[in-house]
């Protein structure tokens, strides 16, 4: 018996499931391993009978939790894949301004009259309602840890994240530190296993990982007063990807 | 007589989040709604105190599929409140991005989303088995197109390559040069995927309707131009509020768009009949291949104009590659001042025609943002097809009718995680 996946999204933009149709000859031969049964972006047939459920997207509505518990009953094994799903990503930006405020914005003054019908509640990743075995952080994911991944769930082998920061790979990568180009980047505190494909592509780095189990934040710290800036600075960095951190102490 | 009771919940092989409901009693129609049911996430309301950097950043995170079309228009918008210069190797390069994006999101649609459809299968999957040359097909342009994205934009989704004023990286010669091979040996894909639905039947049905999409005098428009109707003219993009008129409902909190008439099309099919004479003479000729004559008023032929824009964009991306490598790429690290005011972008996302609206500061801060996006657009036009639609093919099979409606909403490639809004559109 061939192991069932399921992909459900959420609130988000379907990047993630999108990086999953993305492989070229792996999907091929992924499909030779396991059934995807349930996968609504791409696949009509609805099967309700998973093992592993991977969820794109994060909770940002009433109507998704009682959703997500549903899938969390089923699934051996509940994976949230990308940012939003593993860190709340950019979906928690909302959280810092009153819904109120939020409403008025995007749908006008009249809109506030109407709040009942606007099922919205802050913005949160998928273990801050269920548990959840797995996270692929990133924004999007990457597809190849998605893939190592599964690998390692089809021979029942523990996968682990990296535990170091993203300025290990850049170092690898032989790239100019982001700093030294004048830049705040969030590297030496995030989560490495993304190549430091921004850095490379002459950015900095955003976050989007999450950070690392024990962040040295003093060497972190260090640098900002190197290159005279102030932990208010990156915490405002941080908040792009990671505000949901910020908002839930 | 007739009873239907068809309630399609989140309809699959799209993007995004919808619901087709239809009733009848006795024959007749008692309710059409085409419904949107997608989770709000504010958007303009996050990007307001952010950083024009950060903004930029975070345009493109409103959509997974289109994610190069948002960034570049929100990086339009920001130019042109900052008054920036462009050199034309960014121009040459942008558009080229943009291309990538274009050709994977039509594969995308039309062997993914739709051809199932004429295949009679619920998804790609069992093609993988039943028809491996196609399934084979679909995945190897797919990464043809990614691997364009991955070269110029740094990531095909998200890029981050690309930002105001030009790009953070450049590719190399040799890169360019293996990327035209490519796309140069992708031709024989392009022409199996005309012949594939070449052998599909099309379905049959006109609903005469008003098409927007951008104009560029001296190209088939992608990243630059007016704003185009096949009623009114031309319109600056600076004016794009007249011809979008959105507006949120109060009772349903739709957002509903319209402008000449009761509904509009945008995208694919509304590029083709507002610019046909642009595109390229191998697109041309796949259009003939295909029976698609502008102005044609079949939404199902969405899917045919996008074959041929897919041609188009390969042909258009050759030309880029060899513009580039004769002249050579040069570095240059783009110059921004940044100063107060407001800029509107506007691009030709896969789906259609999407404007980016910001208002800065002296300090380049958001103060204000509006986003107006493709399928929102769309959304009035799907609705009423469905009315058209549904009274012509009554007296067919439940089951029938419901697979007339999906296809017919597939067509249009809704991409509904694009709701910077939110959508919903409830007629009783």
């Amino acid at each position: 018996m061939k192991p069932k996946l399921a992909f459900f999204d959420f609130t988000g933009c379907e990047g993630c499931e999108l990086e999953v149709l993305n492989f070229e000859t792996e999907l091929v031969e992924l499909l030779k391993q396991v059934d995807i049964v349930n996968f609504r972006e791409a696949i009509t047939e609805k099967g309700e009978d998973y093992e592993i459920a991977f969820i794109d997207g994060g909770i940002t509505s009433e109507s998704e939790i009682p959703r997500i518990e549903g899938i969390r009953k089923q699934a051996k094994i509940l994976v949230a894949m990308g940012a939003c799903a593993s860190l709340g990503g950019v979906n928690c930006l909302k959280n810092f301004r009153p819904m109120e405020e939020s409403l008025k914005i995007v749908c006008g003054d009249t809109a506030c009259d109407y709040t009942w019908y606007y099922d919205t509640i802050p913005a949160r990743p998928v273990k801050a309602v269920v548990p959840v075995e797995y996270e692929l952080p990133g924004c999007p994911m990457n597809r190849y840890e998605f893939l190592r991944l599964v690998k390692s769930l089809l021979l029942g082998k523990r996968f682990e994240l990296p535990n170091y920061p993203v300025c290990v790979e850049c170092k690898l990568a032989g790239n100019v530190c982001a700093f030294d180009r004048g830049e705040i980047c969030l590297g030496p505190v995030t989560r490495a296993g993304c190549n430091a494909i921004c850095i490379s592509n002459g950015r900095r780095c955003w976050g989007c990982r999450g950070l690392v189990d024990d962040p040295n934040t003093d060497s972190e710290k260090e640098i900002l007063q190197k290159h005279g800036l102030t932990v208010g600075d990156i915490l405002r960095q941080f908040r792009i990807f990671n505000g949901y951190l910020e908002v839930s102490k | 007589m007739t009873e239907l009771n068809i309630n399609v919940h989140h309809l699959t092989r799209v993007e995004g989040h919808g619901n087709i409901i239809v009733t009848a009693r006795n024959g007749k129609v008692k309710e059409i709604t085409w419904e949107i049911p997608e989770s709000q996430r504010f958007i303009e309301a996050m990007m307001r105190g952010e950083s024009y950097e950060d903004v930029v950043w975070i345009a493109p995170r409103i959509c997974g599929i289109c994610s190069i079309a948002h960034s570049t228009c929100s990086i339009q918008a920001t130019e042109a409140a900052f008054g920036v210069q462009l050199s034309e190797q960014t121009m040459l390069l942008r558009k080229l991005l943009f291309n990538a994006e274009t050709l994977q999101s039509h594969v995308l649609h039309l062997y993914f989303l739709a051809a199932p459809d004429f295949l009679n299968v619920g998804s790609v999957i069992p093609l993988v088995s039943t028809h491996p040359e196609v399934a084979l097909r679909a995945l190897r342009m797919k990464k043809l197109a990614n691997d364009l994205g991955d070269l110029i934009g740094g990531r095909k989704t998200h890029p981050m390559a690309c930002i105001v004023g030009g790009f953070a990286k450049l590719p190399e010669a040799s890169q360019l040069k293996t990327m035209q091979q490519r796309l140069t040996q992708s031709m024989g894909d392009l022409k199996e995927t005309v012949k594939l639905f070449k052998s599909f039947k099309i379905p049959d049905f006109t609903r005469e309707t008003e098409y927007i999409a951008l104009r560029d005098t001296k190209e088939y428009a992608f990243i630059s131009g007016d704003i185009a109707s096949t009623d009114t003219g031309t319109t600056p993009i600076t004016d794009y509020l007249e011809m979008t008129n959105e507006f949120c409902v109060p009772h349903s909190t739709a957002k509903f768009t319209k402008h000449n008439r009761d509904s509009y099309m945008v995208g694919a099919l509304a590029r083709f009949n507002n610019n046909y004479s642009q595109l390229s003479s191998e697109a041309q000729k796949t259009a003939e291949d295909l029976e698609l004559k502008p102005i044609c008023h079949n939404p199902y032929m969405i899917n045919v104009a996008q074959i041929v824009e897919s041609v188009h964009v390969v042909k258009d991306s050759l030309r880029i590659l060899n513009e580039l490598i004769t002249r050579g790429i040069k570095e240059e690290r783009p110059e921004v001042k940044v100063k107060a005011g407001r800029g509107i972008g506007a691009v030709e996302a896969p789906r259609g025609i999407l404007f980016h609206d910001y208002t800065y500061d002296d300090k380049g801060v958001l103060t204000k943002a509006n986003c107006v996006i493709p399928t929102n657009q769309n959304h009035n036009n799907i609705q009423k097809d469905m009315e058209k639609l549904v009274p012509h093919i009554i007296n067919r099979s439940q089951d029938e009718i419901t697979h007339m409606l999906e296809m017919l909403v597939r067509a249009y490639d809704p991409c509904i995680s694009c709701s910077t809004h939110f959508l919903t559109v409830k007629y009783v």
